[in-house]
């Protein structure tokens, strides 16, 4: 799967996370996190959004994410929403965590 | 009944701990028609993840006449949304094509099928003109709920404090879901500061013979408890009546008598019901009972 624009989902409210996600030329995912609670959750975020990415099916992307205080299921969600409207697909496999 | 955005993870992820009885998270009316997709990812990954306890979970999904009623439904049946209510409810055809969504999805997931229960919004003329109908159609269906905002301005008026406007559809309505036997949920009372008129609005609603209200705001909760909770009084009585009665039972008696008075079915049958919200609103427990 491709991203074909670059896209994002997420607010700035209190409790969520706002995901930027766009190509990148390196072949890899790369994450650039603001949290205030990074030195905390810092890796534990990244890896959340990290693996999310991966379980969508991309490989290379920048990912830009301003956190606010988000769970890992919004987290996931967000992450998810971004992927979507990056790659134009509404294919969603709800079954695959069920 | 608690209504949730199914856009603010904020609210989301405590809606469970102000005390309602079930949150309907929606992913309808409160959510932009271009955040329709993360919304219902959102919802998705908290009915997974977060534990709300013993609060009944619904979701309130799109139409499936709208491009985002067939994927709500796919993805609350996979989150396991406890019952699906469907908006703008206007025919049993409506139910019956929500009930084969849902079927397709349970068996999709591997989910067995019926565990998914069903709501209907009724929230116009016709819908309330077909109530009964609707409240048959499915054997999903555990209750029937009034929209007052669309169905006013269907029925080309407004809201009023006294709620005249209101007074044939939550009339119809509660019949009609009490000829189904289930449940019948009042609309919400949008005007969070006026908590005397809630609590007028919540006892007219009681006496009208509605199970619930719908509230917007966790403030909502204790007022409309407490008016659906049965005073210690009430309690006491219906303890009375109830022990006259099975007192009766034993004496092989058909008629029941208390302080000289004769006690008819109905006031039985009204003892029990008091018994059973005062068990549901804690206000007394099963050990209590004499």
């Amino acid at each position: 799967m491709k991203i074909t624009t670059p896209a994002s989902a997420g607010t700035m409210e209190s409790g969520d996370i706002m995901i930027e996600i766009e190509s990148s030329d390196q072949r890899e995912v790369e994450v650039v996190l603001k949290s205030s609670v990074a030195n905390e959750f810092g890796k534990q975020i990244v890896a959340t959004i990290r693996n999310a990415v991966e379980e969508f099916g991309l490989e290379y992307a920048v990912i830009n994410a301003v956190d606010k205080g988000a769970l890992d299921c919004t987290i996931r969600a967000r992450v998810a929403a971004a992927c979507q409207r990056a790659t134009s697909s509404t294919a969603f496999d709800w079954g695959k965590n069920a | 009944m608690l209504f949730v955005p199914g856009n603010n993870p904020g609210m989301m992820s405590d809606a469970h701990i102000y005390g309602s009885d079930a949150l309907m998270f929606d992913l309808e009316d409160s959510v932009t028609l271009r955040e329709k997709d993360a919304a219902r990812l959102l919802v998705y990954h908290a009915l997974k993840t977060i534990h709300y306890g013993d609060c009944e979970r619904v979701v309130r999904v799109n139409p499936l006449s709208t491009p985002f009623g067939k994927a709500d439904i796919e993805a609350m049946v996979a989150a396991g949304a406890q019952v699906i209510r469907l908006p703008k409810t206007e025919t049993a055809q409506d139910i019956l094509d929500m009930e084969a969504e849902i079927e397709r999805a349970e068996k999709q997931f591997g989910i067995p099928i019926g565990q998914t229960r069903m709501m209907a919004a009724i929230e116009g003329a016709l819908g309330v003109v077909n109530a009964y109908a609707i409240a048959t159609a499915s054997p999903r269906l555990v209750a029937i709920a009034l929209g007052a905002e669309d169905y006013c301005a269907n029925l080309k008026t407004s809201r009023s404090l006294e709620g005249s406007e209101l007074l044939y559809a939550r009339g119809a309505i509660v019949v009609a879901a009490r000829a189904a036997r289930i449940d019948c949920i009042d609309t919400v009372f949008s005007d969070v500061n006026n908590e005397d008129q809630l609590i007028k609005e919540t006892q007219a609603i009681k006496q009208l013979g509605f199970d619930g209200k719908s509230v917007i705001n966790p403030r909502q909760i204790k007022p409309v408890h407490r008016v659906f909770t049965p005073t210690q009084k009430e309690i006491a009585k219906a303890n009375r009546i109830l022990a006259a009665s099975r007192e009766a039972e034993a004496r092989g008696s058909g008629v029941v008598a208390l302080d000289g008075k004769m006690i008819d079915r109905p006031v039985v049958i009204r003892a029990e019901r008091t018994l059973e919200l005062a068990y549901a609103s804690r206000a007394v427990f099963e050990e209590d009972e004499v």
